[in-house]
């Protein structure tokens, strides 16, 4: 099998995915077309030996309908050979850009690719793409659908973690993601987003609340008690997990990831053609797995996938030196901790999407990158980025440096 | 040409044919063979004729059309299990009604009266509709009820006319709907003074100028929206299902099918759409659910309602004046149906401050009802009125039932009962509300045992709609009459049991707590237990039910039952749980603010932390199904066991008594239904492996193993309500 190097990678600030959002007025082409600029200059690369650009979006509707890889390609002035596809694994669509985007240069069947996402979330919201997931009568009945902000407060009643718990989890992110910049770790990965006329809209992201207090975290609203009471999604929770008396609502606004735009790319190639290319291998791809897991509490698919990609590349969790987990809800991060034993100190370490802010189809992308500089810095060696997937999924994938 | 029998076919000067529909023998209309037959008739005669211009369709009959005959419906199907010749039976009324809306000529409904199911269907298929102002009247598509739905257009038509939302909100409640809340969601055009209906009608055919539905004009939109790429519909679908989810337990397939129906319908051209519905309603008719809810909640209530069980060759008696001794809850919820239903009451109590307090209680509800706006003040001072309070026994004369509903003592209910005898007429019946004492040992107080019988009602009594008739050792058919043409007054349903230690209902229900409690006793988690009973489809989990009846009583029930029983009393895993929770925790259930749960002020109960310490968690823990099987499986066991010892004669009255007395889930049609629902044989199976892992409780009953090998049911083949005698 060959094997898939990171060459580099870049990603967007992520502004907040609202009106107010300072890139709320770039298009999601736009955006993703930036990002491909930044990555090709930086590299000098000559885009006319990319095989494939492999973009994940989780609402491919709209503007980011009709395969936006394809027409960032084009924007972005990739020479016209540069084929595209946009893919869907919901919340780890962009690392599984990534994995797909390698797993063809592992295959043999391509040289160079680029795996990233995009998600403008501002401009396309979240279930813009609609779907029989949570609609369709008969498959929401069939697969005891419940919103995952439900599933996450499932998470949190079977196995115990408190407000207090998650909410100390979430000003850890805080503090962990304004330590990062104000250190300057994320400097060399971000690429500021311009307007038509070349000013600066955002070059730091924009959703984090640095000051952030277990006090102000503890005064905000449970998020989905509403949905879980008056719509009956906890009913429908505990007909799966009969095991559990009643849902603690314990997640929040404070405690979830945020509602972000964003975009990233990864350049991904064999060895020989990154020689050729005068290009530097930063990392190598050990190995990846998704895997589907119980599609009502949808989160719990992390530490499996885990596995998964550990067993299929003969390691073991102790062998990993930094864990990068989306965090989705506070809880899914808990109880992967405790499923595979992970002290805190090793996972997440610069924050994450409760801080900065979720992108959708971005995000699998960005902490893979984000992890990669953190083993630079720190001078160690394997990684492992993990997202938890609607549906009941979860996506995992081993780097490790050269 | 057939002469059509079930349809009125004239047609006037003015070429308005005019179908009034009167399906003979039957007291509403209903879809019969001959009907539809009829109507396919009509249809072709309405288009093909060059001299008629269009149609009203109206009823000979008070009400306007019921729908399917259900009766027949159970029958026809009872074994049918090939789902395309269902599908060809199914749709040939909804393609009749689709003629009719595409024949080309206007059709317009004179809705008369009540207008419910295919009856509604029909008037939903014609091009206008207008309805008598008839206060009586109702609409609605009420099939969710009995675990089946609108098969011939409803579910496509009214979502066209009136959204989505709303139509689904009728359609999966099956509601009725007065006149004018139909006008307000459109799906009646005009309301007219009653008897002009038809003139009115036959104005708009006359006048019309389109003879098409709009779903059949170019551009149609269904009102509101439609589809997933519509976020209103989204919302619906998505909420209507978790709604659904937490309503059904996933146990009535129903409202599921309507939601999908309409959901994949209203993206569709109408006859595809059409042709969904009917796949839906198809699916629905060969599940077990809906035979076993059309059985039991209609076929066999019914007949229970028209006193099925009341012995022959007496006179109709109805109770004018009615003695109640004792205002407590029993006796207070007693009086208020009772003279709700227009009888006379003298409610007696020992003093009378208690008598007065019992009569608070129908003063309370009536109150509740004036301000919901559901009576008036006039109509409920007449109620008022007739209720009597006393202490004095003289004041019983001239009753000509009395029930007694004083505290579960013997020598209470015998010192009563001399009392009442020596002033009651020498005809009059009494009966006794006892729920724990068998009637023959009470009736040994009485001097005409022969008119002494058990009347158990349930808490509360205005709510709870089964009464269970108890016939002692001595007691005569006059009373039996009289005891079942008084649950008739009062509306509710009768069964009609044999005498026995908490009767039927009370000692079938009673082992589902127990199973429940013994479950807590193995290490089971409680809520587990609580929820899987709930998700099973019993209302509320056992151990819950027991706090609510109290531990404190089910611990006086076991004493008072070892102590009757002697050496006979077979102790269950329940009996040490109940003692510990009543005499060392002090935990004695909701009315003491502590039992199996804790009862913190304002907010909901909660199960108590410390069942943990007492009984710990087993590390293994049993699947959803075994605790189902167990909660479900021991009722079931126990009801065969009633009818073997002749408790219960009639398989209709078990499943009635089970549905209606203590809530055994509609969907199983009861626990004998249950049985045949999972099939004798394969429940024996299942029954003796319980009886392996659990004890004796489980065990099947040799009548039980004898109709499971000789491959019989209790409802035999084609037999609506079939009975199996007595052992």
């Amino acid at each position: 099998m060959t094997d898939a190097y990171i060459y580099d990678h870049v990603r967007s600030p992520r502004g907040r995915g609202r009106s107010s959002g300072a890139l709320h007025e770039v298009t999601p082409v736009d955006l993703l077309s930036q990002v491909l600029a930044a990555l090709r200059d930086r590299n000098e690369l000559d885009t006319s030996h990319l095989d494939d650009v492999v973009i994940g979006c989780v609402s491919p509707v709209g503007e980011q309908g009709s395969n936006i890889a394809r027409l960032a390609v084009l924007n972005a002035d990739y020479a016209e050979n540069v084929p595209g596809k946009q893919l869907h694994r919901f919340c780890a669509s962009g690392l599984e850009a990534v994995n797909s985007a390698s797993a063809q240069i592992m295959a043999g069947q391509s040289d160079l690719t680029i795996g990233g996402g995009v998600e403008c979330m501002s401009r396309v919201p979240m279930g813009s793409d609609s779907g029989a997931m949570h609609a369709d009568p008969a498959i929401a009945y069939k697969t005891y659908f419940i919103p995952q902000g439900v599933g996450a407060d499932l998470i949190a009643t079977k196995w115990g973690f408190k407000r207090e718990d998650v909410d100390a989890y979430a000003m850890a992110s805080q503090q962990r993601a304004a330590n990062a910049w104000e250190k300057a770790y994320f400097d060399d990965s971000v690429v500021p987003i311009k307007d038509h006329i070349g000013m600066t809209l955002l070059d730091r992201d924009e959703h984090m609340r640095p000051g952030t207090t277990l006090d102000d975290l503890n005064g905000l609203k449970p998020a989905f008690e509403v949905p879980g009471t008056q719509a009956g999604f906890d009913a429908v929770a505990l007909q799966r997990y009969p095991e559990v008396e009643a849902i603690d609502h314990v997640h929040t606004a404070g405690n979830s990831s945020g509602i972000v735009d964003g975009a990233a790319a990864v350049l991904l190639g064999n060895k020989e053609t990154g020689k050729a290319l005068g290009l530097k291998p930063r990392a190598r791809i050990r190995g990846f797995a998704s895997i589907g897991t119980d599609p009502t509490i949808m989160l719990t698919g992390p530490a499996p996938s885990a596995e998964k990609a550990l067993k299929r590349c003969g390691m073991a969790a102790h062998d990993i030196d930094l864990f990068e987990l989306n965090e989705a809800f506070a809880s899914v991060v808990l109880l992967y901790m405790q499923r595979l034993d992970i002290p805190h100190e090793k996972i997440n370490v610069n924050g994450g999407a409760i801080a900065m802010g979720h992108p959708l189809g971005a995000t699998g992308t960005m902490i893979l990158g984000t992890v990669l500089d953190e083993l630079e810095r720190r001078d160690l060696e394997t990684a492992l980025i993990n997202l938890c997937v609607g549906g009941g999924m979860g996506t995992a994938t081993i780097i490790e440096r050269v | 040409m057939d002469e059509m029998k079930t349809i009125d076919f004239k047609t006037n000067d003015d070429g308005v044919a005019v179908l009034t529909i009167d399906v003979k023998d039957k007291p509403m209309n209903v879809i019969t063979p001959q009907f539809l037959a009829d109507m396919s008739e009509a249809i072709e005669r309405i288009r093909d004729d060059s001299k008629i211009k269009g149609a009203v369709i109206t009823s000979g009959k008070d009400s306007f059309m019921a729908g399917a005959d259900l009766k027949a419906l159970v029958d026809t199907f009872h074994e049918r299990t090939n789902a395309a010749e269902v599908y060809a039976w199914c749709r040939g009324y909804s393609q009749s009604l689709r003629a009719l809306e595409t024949c080309g000529k206007p059709v317009a409904a004179a809705i008369n009266g009540t207008a419910l199911g295919g009856g509604l269907e029909l008037a939903l298929a014609c091009h206008y509709r207008v309805a008598a102002m008839n206060p009586k009247s109702v609409l609605g598509l009420p099939e969710v009820q009995v675990g089946l739905m609108p098969g011939a257009g409803g579910t496509q038509r009214l979502p066209r006319l009136i959204g989505i939302e709303p139509a689904l909100k009728l359609i999966t409640q099956g509601r009725h709907v007065s006149l004018s809340e139909a006008v307000e969601l459109g799906f009646v055009d005009k309301l007219v003074v009653a008897g002009n209906e038809i003139d009115e009608a036959r104005e708009w055919v006359l006048a019309a100028e389109e003879a098409t539905q709009t779903w059949d004009r170019k551009g149609f939109k269904v009102p509101g929206g439609a589809g997933l790429m519509h976020p209103a519909s989204v919302q619906t679908f998505m909420f209507g299902t978790s709604l659904t989810q937490k309503m059904t337990n996933h146990n009535y397939p129903a409202p599921i099918a309507i939601l999908s129906a309409v959901y994949e319908g209203t993206v569709l051209p109408i006859d595809k759409a059409l042709d969904v519905e009917t796949k839906y309603f198809v699916s629905l008719l060969m599940d077990p659910v809906s035979r076993n809810m059309a059985r039991t909640l209609f076929v066999n209530k019914g007949a229970a309602d028209k006193l099925v069980r009341r012995p022959k060759g007496t006179d109709k008696r109805p109770v004018t004046k009615l003695g109640i001794l004792g205002a407590g809850m029993m006796g207070a919820g007693i009086a208020y149906v009772s003279a709700r239903a227009g009888m006379q009451v003298v409610l007696l109590d020992t003093s009378s401050d208690k008598a007065e307090h019992g009569k608070d209680y129908s003063r309370e509800l009536l109150q509740k009802r004036i301000d919901k706006g559901r009576t008036n003040a006039d109509a409920a001072r007449d109620i008022l009125e007739r209720i009597r309070t006393t202490t004095n026994f003289d004041d019983l004369d001239g009753c000509e039932l009395v029930i007694e509903a004083v505290f579960e003592d013997r020598e209470i209910k015998a010192d009563v009962t001399a009392k009442t005898e020596a002033v009651i007429a020498g005809d009059a019946i009494f009966a006794s509300n006892t729920s724990t004492l068998p009637i023959t040992g009470l009736a040994s107080a009485s001097q005409r045992p022969d008119q002494f019988i058990g009347i158990h009602f349930f808490s509360p009594v205005d709510k709870m709609p089964l009464v269970e008739v108890i016939v002692g050792e001595k007691t005569g058919d006059r009373a039996i009459a009289q005891a079942l043409d008084y649950v008739q007054q009062i509306r509710k349903t009768p069964i009609v049991v044999n005498d026995s230690r908490g009767f039927y209902t009370s000692r079938v229900f009673a082992t589902c707590s127990r199973e429940g409690i013994a479950m807590l006793a193995e290490g089971v988690n409680p809520a587990l237990i609580e929820n899987v009973a709930k998700q099973a489809g019993m209302p509320v989990g056992p151990l819950a039910v027991t706090d609510e009846v109290s531990l404190e009583l089910s611990y006086h029930v076991m004493q008072q039952t070892k102590k009757d029983l002697g050496d006979a009393y077979e102790p269950t895993a329940a009996d040490a749980v109940i003692a510990k929770f009543v005499e060392s925790l002090d935990r004695k259930g909701k009315r003491f603010g502590k039992g199996f749960y804790d009862y913190p002020d304002g907010q909901k109960k909660r199960l108590w932390p410390g069942l943990a310490e007492h009984y710990p968690l087993a590390d293994e823990q049993p699947s959803i199904d075994e605790i189902k099987n167990r909660l479900l499986y021991v009722q079931a066991l126990e009801t065969v066991r009633c009818m073997d010892e002749g408790v219960v004669t009639h398989v209709a009255d078990a499943d009635l008594g089970s549905v209606f007395g203590w809530g055994f889930p509609a969907y199983t049609g009861g626990t004998l239904s249950f049985i045949d629902t999972v099939g004798p044989a394969a429940f024996v199976r299942e029954a003796d492996r319980l009886a392996e892992a659990y004890g004796r409780r489980f065990a099947v009953p040799e009548s039980l193993r004898a109709m499971a090998d000789n491959g019989e049911a209790f409802y035999g083949r084609g037999s609506g309500a079939a009975q199996r005698s007595a052992a």
